[in-house]
């Protein structure tokens, strides 16, 4: 077992690398940042003291491994709009990130699992059907448009919810839920099919002749094994949310990651971008390192067939 | 899975047949809506009512034909330009239809390739492409479209490219996990044995046996690829205006939601219309020829 996490945390990190390596690529393919720092009256010489005082006439090796190391020990360097440290930047926004993550996912976990579960029960009836239109709608609606409609309506003409910002749990209703809804369908349909195929096994069987009541069957025998394959997509599910955030965090002016991330890229702010992209993707590397050893100790065969 | 005894058979499972022993059930809204979409996209010089780009400041915000000071001169009403909705919709239908389905493409076939040579060669092979496949799922998609339109410039290209540089790998990942099963099978062996090499091994007989697994990620895909698309347009880092698109149109109308409502809702029902139609078509792709791929 500790092998199997040994090598699934190295596999975390040279996956982890390779963003750095194209992060900060892409953060010198963008021209020359000294432009958007000084003044537009600097001279040549002022361009040459602030080009070595910011490393930057190093060669390009020595500068990667020197914003890797300061990365490492959570230093990003500074703000070029806020002018002040990323890092803390990101202590400030994280939290609220995680938030709305956390919440909305609570929101989709509760949608997903009775619209799964009662699916697969009453399966080829109107009540599956309606289960499945419901998620799959979630899925195919636009999260933006969606914000917009619930800012106007439930917000604006109603005056029922917060129409943006973060000021208590009313706030995390609608970008909540805009959120939630989206990635509902993936696990539904996994909840669904899994329950089917468990439903329908010996042991299941076993347990309704044995007379244990159908609900406690349902619920407690049957979907403790369907969730197995739904563990295994956890991974891909936390991607499409945090990817999803982002815009979500924009339309409800949400002080979170994906807000400052926009913020930073519509000011050229490199710093905070670059910040931003390996934060999240330090997250989902996190995710899905657990998800893999949680999948590791649930079904052991997986740890031998790598 | 093995026959059941009837007797325990609940009544439901009677009817869990593979769908084919029913007939085959068309998914007629979903094939009527893509067609038609298509059809608009295709003809949309031709089919729309008016100039899309053509600005009238005397016909600004005119509502939707069936409201009161609405005409059948601009079905859906005009936007803050006074230029055509409906026109302006068809015309957004050849942006959305065009990087779902170009993006798609493109990042099936690097994805499938991808997926192939590792699932064949395995070993380290295997591990340098899963490695790489495993840091493109964790980098958001528009994190790095963003970045993408900040230092190139939001364009058509960029936004296609940008999307398909982070899609290939989900493709990756699926084929590679059907290319091990297939690799375990006898007639890769066989193949193997009749002195076939990797080329025809691998697009002969691996290749045409991920081609259903394929097909329904690929519909599915698109759905998600025109949201995204959307979302980037939306932020102003998708197609760049004057071109019709309908994400940048929601973000045109967003500010006049309370007074003219419509600016916003109807591209929103566009996008919605179709994604729908491409989800339940790959639903219903998968249902019938691939019921074992749940995870997509």
């Amino acid at each position: 077992m500790l092998r199997f996490i040994a090598a699934r945390l190295f596999q975390s990190l040279v996956a982890l690398a390779i963003i750095s390596v194209v992060v900060f690529v892409l953060a010198r393919a963008t021209g020359d940042p000294l432009y958007l720092i000084l003044p537009m009256s600097a001279t040549e010489e002022d361009f040459a003291n602030a080009r070595r005082y910011l490393g930057l006439d190093r060669p390009y090796v020595e500068q990667y491994l020197s914003f890797v190391g300061r990365a490492v020990t959570g230093d990003f360097g500074t703000s070029l709009r806020a002018r002040r440290p990323v890092s803390e930047l990101i202590r400030e926004r994280l939290p609220n990130s995680l938030k709305l993550a956390a919440f909305a996912m609570g929101i989709s976990l509760a949608m997903a699992f009775p619209l799964g579960v009662m699916a697969a029960v009453k399966k080829g009836t109107g009540i599956d059907r309606a289960a499945q239109i419901i998620s799959v709608l979630g899925q195919s609606l636009p999260t933006f448009w969606v914000a917009i409609l619930l800012v106007e309506f439930v917000a604006g003409r109603l005056q029922w919810l917060p129409a943006g910002g973060i000021d208590g749990f009313a706030s995390y209703v609608l970008p909540g839920f805009t959120l939630g809804w989206f990635v509902v369908a993936g696990l539904m349909r996994l909840l669904r099919s899994g329950m089917l195929e468990v439903l329908d096994s010996e042991y299941v069987k076993l347990a309704r002749v044995k007379g244990v009541a159908e609900r406690r069957v349902i619920w407690m025998h049957a979907l403790k094994n369907a969730l197995i394959p739904v563990i295994t997509f956890a991974g891909i599910y936390f991607a499409i949310l945090v990817t999803t955030a982002i815009v979500v965090e924009t339309v409800f002016a949400w002080p979170g990651l994906g807000r400052l991330a926009y913020e930073g890229i519509s000011s050229r702010d490199f710093p905070v971008i670059q910040a931003v992209v390996l934060t999240t993707a330090a997250i989902v590397a996190v995710v899905n390192l657990a998800v893999d050893c949680l999948y590791a100790v649930i079904d052991p065969r997986i740890r031998y067939a790598r | 899975m093995p026959a059941e005894p009837a007797a325990l058979a609940r009544p439901e499972a009677a009817v869990s047949a593979p769908p084919a022993s029913r007939g085959l059930r068309l998914p007629l809204f979903s094939l009527g809506v893509i067609g038609l979409f298509v059809l608009v996209a295709l003809l949309a010089p031709w089919l729309s009512p008016a100039d899309p780009h053509r600005q009238s400041l005397r016909d600004r915000f005119k509502p939707p034909a069936w409201q009161e000071k609405g005409s059948w001169a601009n079905p859906l009403g005009t936007d803050r330009l006074g230029r055509d909705l409906l026109s302006r919709i068809a015309w957004g239908s050849r942006v959305s239809l065009g990087a779902g389905v170009v993006t798609v493409l493109l990042a099936s076939a690097f994805g499938a390739a991808v997926g192939l040579t590792a699932g064949y060669y395995g070993g380290r092979v295997d591990a340098v492409l899963m490695r790489m496949t495993d840091a493109t799922m964790s980098f958001p998609v528009i994190l790095l479209a963003l970045i993408l339109a900040v230092t190139v410039g939001p364009s058509f290209t960029n936004v296609v490219v940008a999307i398909a540089v982070i899609l290939w790998a989900r493709y990756a990942r699926v084929i590679r996990g059907q290319v091990l099963t297939l690799m375990q099978l006898d007639f890769v062996a066989q193949a193997r044995i009749a002195g076939a090499g990797a080329w025809r091994i691998i697009t002969r007989h691996l290749l045409p046996n991920t081609l259903s697994t394929l097909m329904v990620l690929v519909t599915l895909q698109i759905g998600y690829v025109i949201i995204v698309e959307a979302s980037l347009s939306f932020l102003g880092a998708g197609i760049p205006p004057p071109t019709p698109a309908w994400g940048s149109m929601i973000a045109e109308g967003r500010e006049f939601v309370t007074s003219a409502w419509w600016v916003s809702l109807f591209p929103g029902l566009a996008i919605l219309l179709v994604v729908l139609a491409f989800n339940l078509l790959g639903d219903w792709l998968r249902d019938t020829f691939d019921p074992k791929l749940r995870q997509l």
